[in-house]
């Protein structure tokens, strides 16, 4: 016995060597698992954790006076858990959510459908319909108990109190795979909602709020058990900022009235402030009808639209300025010296040289600049830009004159983009000499570009731009970049929305320019922007095109102490005191007074019911 | 000596019942882990799972202390009654169970079901330490060596019978106690063998050996059966020389025949070498009946077997094992990449490890085993939560602290002066080392998942009485050991 032990016993190292042998190789299975390779971790975490958004309220948007345009309405989506849905009386069903039994079957199929529903669980809860508003679904959910495994998520659509504004305000819609790929923040995931046009998308950041997130555990078969670590790393969600407007709901309302029927855009600044206190693009739409599930068809038949009434032709629409761009050319002109406020020029029915010709109206010759400006002559600032561009002595070549001269547009305000904030806004154009350069080949002069001296030719504005000017001219020689956002709720407002922007020509000559305005409402070319009670400036604008004139003015109120500027261009119009005229003095009474007289609510009603027919020429 | 045949306690190795208490700790916190449902308290109620495991581990404390208090000059004498007792509640067993997944081993005792089948290893191992310790008896002779294997395979095949393989296979641990009493190490290093073949034969079946019309497995397989019996000719019989003949045969045969399917007609290779290997049988054979040199007769029989396993292995696969099994063997190899099902299981449970990292994410913050990711995440795959719970650092440690345990069980076997207690201790060590081979090498996708439980950690009172049965009847047998010098 004794001898089979001591023969043996030496294999107790092999069986002791095997165990540890084993252990071994066990442990160093656990260091490549646990230790080399992080796969692992990442396969537990995506398992074991859903992370359950929290949607913040969205801000609402309000105008100057406090009262709400855009608020969130509750909306429904009922859900559906497969795995628990079960003797439900599909007929019933069917009627209450107003189905048929068709899409209802269709429905179904498409839940369980991977291909279309790529995370489909039978253990959680699907989404059976989305956004069912508030009245259709109180009827569904007396029926709720009935509805084995249905359920109903609460989440909110955006709804706007009245018809109007629906340029400025914009609206949201679900995300696009274009902004979901731009989002570099990956703020955003497929199925959220963002900000499309107008406010909406300009104050995203401000509005969304930001997204809370819980982390719920859940188990093998997609059921929630819990939160993780009791919500310590649970975030709240942040409600979105409420938005003050700048515009008046009222006067916003006015100026898309007497917009109906036409092509055209009203805009209105408070000067001092650079406030938008309405602007007005037509032809319009409902921001009613942007909301909800039929969205994206309204919005196709809208893009469709040959007038475009998705287009906001007060920042998207680039017009001849016309006569309102004189302006621009006698504070140029003063500033450089090539005029001052005495020197006359001849007008015999226009402006004649070297056999060019450029037409006027009747009016006594020759004319200095406040009559000039009062009755609009253009044989003035024809004269006025041949001699600047012509002043070789002063500028070497009518190339630096020229680049001179494009400075101070610039600095007005034109030619680039004011800096609304607004998506989409054009900048318009004001030609520099590279541009006349290449156009001519070098060969031009003061006469070959003359009409831009009077807003036609090559130079275009937007509506904007030209309210800013009218706005220049009210504060005699700085504008603040226009903005629809007066305030945003425990936030500030860009700074650029509240410095002074100088234009480079002096306020004396700015006195001037106002002067020659208000000449023109006293008893120049719009004399029908008159206002009792208050010193009403104005210029009217008729930009020749290819069709009928366009309409324009421009102007502020009151002189001294303005309060509002406003432009109105209507397309087609014809003169500038057909419709520009009327139109503004309209606008400016309403801001002014509050409200309309009886006889300016007859002539707003009138001007309502004013149709102009447009060809079906590409626009 | 008086005092110390009356409190054995004091006799008793306290490094194995440290060891024994520490595992049981860590294996219920490891329970209260995996159970543990978010937002639930109560750890103590009988209504849950760890409320009930404490009452376990309240048992098996009170075995274990019971076992140690009682005289142990009976274990021997009771030894066969005990083992035939057990065999015939083995045999009544898939008759009276109730089917649970497909298993008939869990009898209903009224207040608690209990599965015979664990402790049953307890009695076969004093069966079979009783049959060795026998005067005369040697595992060289072929007549004993069949009683000690029939009291294993006994077992074995009853356990089979109530469709719990796992627990059947566990009974092949006590090869590992044979090899330790003078099993000739052969027999050990065919089941090695056996294990290599069946492994490479069946995953790489369906490969075809490029340029030939060969399976790779079945090409590989040849080859090491061809490589073992050269080595076993070198180590057991040198003097005939025929490693070096069965060599150069062998070189050529393989680089005439790959050159002909090749470049001349393609054809199976493995006939080739299928030939070579019978011939060697057949010359091993024939020197064996003429020079009366019984090694050559078993080296030609293990060359023969081998052959024969290599073709019976498939048909095994695919017709004796359970469906479930093939599968999971199939997953283990690699061949079937369905993580959804089989695979599932070993995924999720290596994902539930491979996120502890090197620490773990603490107690009760398992997020893998508590949200149930992990099947069965309380018994067999209870070292999941250990893994993902305590880390690198805690599964490490409860390895080491099973490794402790083994080698201290080995230490404690060779003091015995007894061959009985001997092949008892070695028998405990054996099954202990069995389970947590299979086990633990199961859950981090190693080993087949065959079902056997981690001892002392696992949910379950069977379990844990079995094996404190096993270790306290060992430890009591140790205590009173010098009382038979």
């Amino acid at each position: 016995m004794s001898t089979s032990k001591n023969l043996f016993e030496i294999r107790k190292f092999v069986i002791g060597g095997v165990a540890t042998g084993i252990v071994l190789v066990y442990m160093l299975r656990l260091f490549t698992l646990q230790l080399w390779s992080d796969d692992y971790k990442k396969n537990a975490d995506s398992n074991a954790f859903r992370k359950d958004i929290q949607y913040p309220s969205r801000g609402l948007i309000m105008d100057r006076k406090g009262r709400i345009l855009v608020y969130n309405e509750p909306s429904y989506n009922i859900m559906v858990v497969m795995q628990e849905q079960r003797g439900v009386d599909t007929l019933d069903f069917c009627q209450t959510v107003g189905i048929s039994r068709e899409e209802y079957e269709q429905r179904m199929a498409d839940i369980k459908d991977p291909n279309k529903n790529p995370g489909y669980s039978r253990y959680t809860p699907q989404l059976f319909m989305a956004q069912i508003p508030a009245e259709e679904f109180s009827q569904f959910r007396e029926k709720l108990f009935r509805f084995k495994g249905f359920s109903v998520e609460k989440r909110s659509i955006r709804q706007y109190s009245c018809n109007m504004g629906a340029h400025i305000l914009g609206d949201v819609g679900e995300i696009s795979q274009k902004e979901l790929e731009a989002d570099s923040g990956r703020y955003y995931k497929s199925g959220d909602f963002i900000g499309k046009l107008g406010v909406e998308r300009s104050y995203e950041k401000q509005l969304r709020g930001v997204k809370g997130m819980r982390i719920m555990l859940r188990d093998v078969h997609g059921r929630t058990q819990g939160h993780y670590q009791d919500g310590k790393y649970d975030q709240q969600a942040v409600p979105g900022k409420n938005l003050t407007l700048g515009l008046d709901k009222d006067l916003q309302e006015l100026a898309e009235r007497l917009l109906k029927g036409k092509l055209g855009a009203i805009v209105a600044l408070e000067p001092k402030t650079g406030e938008v206190l309405c602007m007005a693009s037509s032809p319009t739409y409902d921001p009613r009808i942007m909301v909800g599930r039929d969205r994206g068809k309204n919005h196709q038949i809208m893009s469709r639209d040959p007038m475009k009434p998705l287009l906001n032709r007060a920042i998207m629409g680039t017009y001849p300025p016309g006569s309102t761009f004189k302006i621009t050319q006698a504070l140029v002109g003063l500033q450089e010296g090539i005029i001052d406020p005495n020197i006359s020029f001849p007008c015999h029915h226009g402006f004649n040289y070297k056999g060019l010709h450029v037409g006027c109206h009747g009016h006594g010759s020759p004319i200095n600049l406040v009559p000039a400006i009062g009755t609009s002559c253009n044989s003035y600032f024809c004269w006025n830009l041949f001699r600047m561009l012509s002043n070789k002595h002063k500028y070497g070549s009518v190339q630096a004159a020229m680049t001179k001269w494009k400075d101070y547009m610039v600095a007005m305000g034109y030619g680039y983009k004011l800096g609304i904030d607004l998506p989409g806004e054009k900048r318009g154009m004001i030609p520099n000499a590279d541009y006349y350069d290449k156009a001519y080949r070098r060969s031009w002069n003061g006469l070959t570009v003359i009409s831009i001296a009077i807003g036609q030719g090559e130079v275009t504005a937007t509506p904007l731009q030209i309210a800013n000017l009218a706005a220049t001219v009210a504060n005699r020689g700085y504008y603040v970049v226009p903005h629809v956002v007066r305030a945003v709720q425990d936030g500030k407002l860009d700074p650029i929305y509240y410095e002074k922007k100088y234009t480079g020509v002096d306020r004396r000559w700015y006195e001037y320019a106002a002067a020659g305005m208000r000449k023109a409402v006293l008893d120049g070319t719009c004399r029908g922007a008159n206002l009792p009670g208050y010193e009403v400036c104005g210029k009217t604008g008729t930009a020749q095109n290819r069709g009928h004139d366009h309409s324009a003015f421009m102007g502020f109120a009151p002189m001294n102490d303005p309060r509002i500027a406003v432009a109105v261009y209507v397309e087609n119009g014809g003169f500038g005191n057909v419709y520009g005229v009327p139109i503004g003095a309209l606008i400016m009474e309403q801001y002014l007074n509050g409200k309309l007289s009886e006889a300016s609510m007859k002539k707003a009603e009138h001007f309502e019911n004013m149709h102009i027919k447009y060809g079906d020429y590409e626009r | 000596m008086l005092q110390e045949t009356k409190f054995p306690l004091f006799k008793a190795d306290w490094v194995v019942i440290l060891l024994y208490v520490t595992l049981l700790v860590c294996g219920w916190f490891s329970i209260c882990g995996a159970t543990h449902e978010i937002g639930d308290t109560n750890f103590f109620d009988w209504e849950v799972r760890t409320g009930k495991q404490l009452v376990w581990i309240g048992c098996a404390f009170t075995l274990g202390f019971v076992i140690l208090m009682t005289d142990d000059k009976y274990y021997d004498t009771l030894a066969d009654l005990f083992y035939w007792g057990m065999m015939v509640v083995l045999l009544v067993t898939p008759f009276v169970a109730k089917d649970i997944k497909g298993s008939r081993s869990w009898v209903n005792l009224g207040f608690c079901n209990v599965q015979p089948a664990e402790f049953a290893k307890c009695a076969t191992a004093l069966a079979v330490a009783k049959l060795i310790n026998q005067y005369g008896f040697s595992l060289n002779d072929m007549r004993n060596f069949a009683k000690a294997a029939g009291l294993i395979l006994l077992p074995l095949v009853l356990i089979i019978m109530q469709r719990e393989t796992g627990s059947a296979l566990v009974y092949l641990a006590f090869f590992l106690m044979f090899y330790r009493e003078g099993m000739p190490g052969c027999i050990l290093f065919t089941a090695v063998a056996a294990v290599a073949y069946f492994v490479v034969g069946i995953r790489y079946g369906d490969t075809e050996l490029p340029g030939t019309l060969a399976s790779v497995g079945e090409f590989a397989v040849l080859i090491m059966i061809w490589l073992f019996t050269i080595g076993m000719v070198r180590v057991y019989a040198p003097k005939t020389g025929f490693d070096k003949l069965y060599a150069q045969t062998g070189v050529a045969v393989i680089a005439v025949s790959l050159a002909v399917s090749h470049f001349v007609v393609p054809f199976d290779v493995s006939w080739a070498l299928l030939a070579l290997c019978l011939f060697a049988t057949g010359h091993l054979t024939w020197h064996w009946l003429a020079q009366r040199l019984n090694v050559c007769l078993l080296i030609a029989l293990f060359t023969l077997g081998s052959t024969a396993f290599l073709y019976t292995a498939d048909f095994a696969l695919n017709n004796i094992l359970e469906p479930h099994q093939r599968e999971r063997i199939q997953v283990l190899l690699g061949m079937n990449e369905d993580n959804r099902n089989a695979g599932y299981n070993v995924n999720q449970s290596k994902i539930a490890i491979g996120s502890g990292g090197l620490e773990g994410k603490g107690f009760m913050n398992g997020t893998q085993t508590k949200l149930k990711y992990v099947p069965e995440q309380d018994t067999d795959f209870i070292f999941c939560t250990v893994g993902e719970e305590q880390g690198f650092l805690g599964s490490a440690g409860v390895l080491l602290l099973f490794l402790f345990l083994i080698l201290r069980l080995i230490h404690l076997s060779e003091r015995q002066s007894s061959t009985f207690g001997r092949v008892y201790g070695y028998s405990v060590l054996s099954i202990l080392l069995f389970h947590v081979f299979i086990n633990v090498g199961m859950v981090m996708g190693l080993t087949p998942v065959i079902g056997i439980p981690l001892p002392f950690f696992s949910y379950g009172g069977s379990s844990l009485w079995g094996f404190t049965l096993m270790l306290f009847i060992f430890l009591r047998i140790d205590a009173g050991r010098k009382r038979r010098l």
